[in-house]
């Protein structure tokens, strides 16, 4: 099972005055169970390229392979594909409607046509699954705080049993708390139900954090693709393109540069914390 | 008299029912004393429900206290004559900048505040030429704001605040929808505002990395301040803000953990400098 992207472009508005290339030749690969960050400016086309996963936007040009059959295919069950591509957009928590959190995550596999039972236990299931304790189900969604809400509105999309979860910035706007806690969730149902997840994230210290592989987007083209490592040691040309490597990244060169033998390579607090103390030790 | 002051401000939501029966209230603020001399910087920190927000839409009197005295600038907020005043003294950024901004060219979003409040045409060009200049956008004055990056649109936001001269602008969460390269634009500017004009900033933000530049950091908790001082006073207490669902610096954590495991690192390290030199002097 992957994602297979071949050549895709993307143009907004084309042929007129405000014409937007917004991807070129992207090839990727996304196989079954990664989990996989994707950094960049604002405008880099992090967003319009995770849109064409689950067939929101159609490409211009090149194809898409989801588990080897053409996604734009005449006879290819789109809907079919949405249920199984669940993209979480930003401030999805925008998004809730329903009278209680329950209805709200019962609406989607209802809306696909499953049973009213099949549709509660998936909804069920969902709401344990991001940690919103029980007391919160029949509220009034609106009644949440922006945390919860955020959890409310991902069990929306997981109630639909994906196989890949994308998350357009899950974290935008919660406080650090918050923060660790739904990326937290994310990994751990990663980790459980072996879900392919797809991060987009502002934050260099979340993604050095979670994720395996990185994927750095840069005016509609991938930039880099490998593991966070290997990426944010291309943290002077990351700088070029509007984007940076964790705080403790800089730190470990600048310990170097001083004479201190730190380790360059590291992206986390914990790998900082054991090379400064390796370093000291000796 | 300091430029904010806020004693006991208490600000309570009140539910009710179809029949106008209280069913709940929610204590939004509790008792809150907030100080704010002109020209400070000050950070409010908070985890989401905390009551910041409801704080900041009190400081132009969007919201009415419940409780308690608030007088910004010398002028009692309770009074209603000086309303107006008050809020053409300290503009308010909020978080998205596609919900501030309304026209189609970035010159006439500017100058739409000083245009709505009277301002003879020939001073508002100067002063859109000056507040777009102190965002470092002025050579943007002719494009339409909806082809500009989040940062951008945030600066041009801010510089529709600059144009109505306020002293002090208040941010709530004014970077929480950007990139790190917008994100360092917007607080530049900010920093520029209030280090070089002599606007009081007063700033909401869940980014611990924003609040080292501050003088000053309130940190709330269910409606109530819990910490305030310098910010490195109050990033030196790691475990008590963990226990607000806050955090700090990534660096200031890194030289909390050293500590714990042995290294003799000071207290409250914010910058990365800082730590450099730390390590570089017990090596």
């Amino acid at each position: 099972m992957s994602i297979i992207l071949d050549k895709v472009n993307y143009v907004y508005s084309e042929k007129t005055a405000y014409e937007i290339h917004a991807l070129r030749d992207i090839n990727l690969k996304i196989e079954d169970g990664e989990f996989i960050g994707v950094i960049g400016h604002t405008g880099s086309g992090k967003s319009t390229l995770i849109q064409h996963l689950n067939g929101l936007i159609k490409a211009s040009s090149g194809g898409i392979y989801y588990n080897g059959q053409d996604i734009y295919d005449s006879d290819y069950d789109k809907k079919e594909l949405r249920g199984k591509v669940g993209l979480v957009f930003q401030y999805p928590e925008h998004q809730l409607f329903e009278t209680t959190v329950f209805a709200d995550v019962c609406f989607g596999p209802k809306n696909r046509g499953l049973s009213r039972k099949e549709s509660e236990l998936r909804a069920y299931t969902a709401l344990r699954s991001v940690g919103l304790p029980e007391d919160y189900w029949y509220r009034s969604p609106f009644e949440l705080s922006g945390g919860q809400k955020r959890r409310a509105a991902i069990a929306g999309v997981l109630a639909m049993d994906p196989e890949v979860l994308i998350l357009d910035e899950p974290t935008a706007g919660l406080d650090p708390k918050g923060r660790d806690e739904i990326l937290d969730q994310v990994a751990k149902l990663h980790k459980e139900r072996h879900i392919t997840v797809i991060l987009v994230s502002h934050s260099m210290e979340d993604v050095a954090k979670y994720v395996k592989r990185l994927i750095v987007m840069n005016r509609g083209s991938v930039l880099y693709d490998g593991t966070p490592k290997e990426v944010f040691a291309h943290y002077q040309e990351l700088e070029e393109v509007g984007l940076a490597a964790p705080q403790v990244t800089y730190l470990m060169h600048e310990l170097r540069m001083r004479g201190i033998p730190a380790n360059g390579t590291a992206t986390t607090l914990e790998e900082a914390k054991q090379s400064i103390l390796q370093a000291f030790s000796s | 008299m300091n430029f904010i002051e806020a004693r006991k401000l208490v600000h309570e939501y009140i539910r009710r029912d179809e029949d106008d029966n209280v069913e709940s209230i929610l204590t939004a603020l509790d008792e809150v004393d907030l100080d704010v001399r002109q020209g400070e910087f000050v950070a409010v920190l908070g985890h989401n429900g905390s009551g910041k927000s409801t704080l900041a839409k009190h400081l132009n009197v969007l919201l009415a206290p419940s409780g308690g005295t608030l007088w910004v600038d010398g002028k009692d907020a309770e009074d209603a004559d000086n309303l107006w005043e008050i809020r053409q003294n300290t503009g308010m950024v909020f978080q998205n900048p596609d919900n501030q901004i309304i026209a189609s060219v970035v010159e006439e979003d500017v100058a739409f505040g000083p245009e709505n409040i009277g301002v003879p045409t020939s001073e508002i060009w100067k002063r859109v030429e000056r507040s777009l200049k102190s965002v470092g956008m002025i050579q943007y004055r002719e494009h339409s704001p909806n082809r500009l990056s989040g940062g951008q649109k945030q600066r041009v936001a801010i510089a529709g605040v600059m144009a109505m001269e306020p002293k002090c602008i208040v941010l709530d969460e004014p970077t929480a929808m950007l990139d790190p390269n917008g994100r360092t634009e917007v607080l530049d500017a900010v920093e520029e505002l209030n280090r070089k004009k002599g606007v009081t900033v007063i700033l909401i933000t869940h980014y611990m990395e924003e609040v080292v530049r501050a003088d000053r950091v309130y940190v709330m908790d269910n409606g109530k301040v819990v910490m305030q001082g310098t910010p490195r006073a109050v990033f030196s207490q790691v475990d008590t803000l963990k226990s607000y669902r806050l955090d700090v610096p990534q660096i200031t954590l890194l030289a909390h953990e050293l500590q714990k495991a042995g290294l003799k690192v000071p207290q409250g390290i914010l910058t990365r400098q800082e730590l450099v030199e730390a390590l570089c002097q017990l090596y």
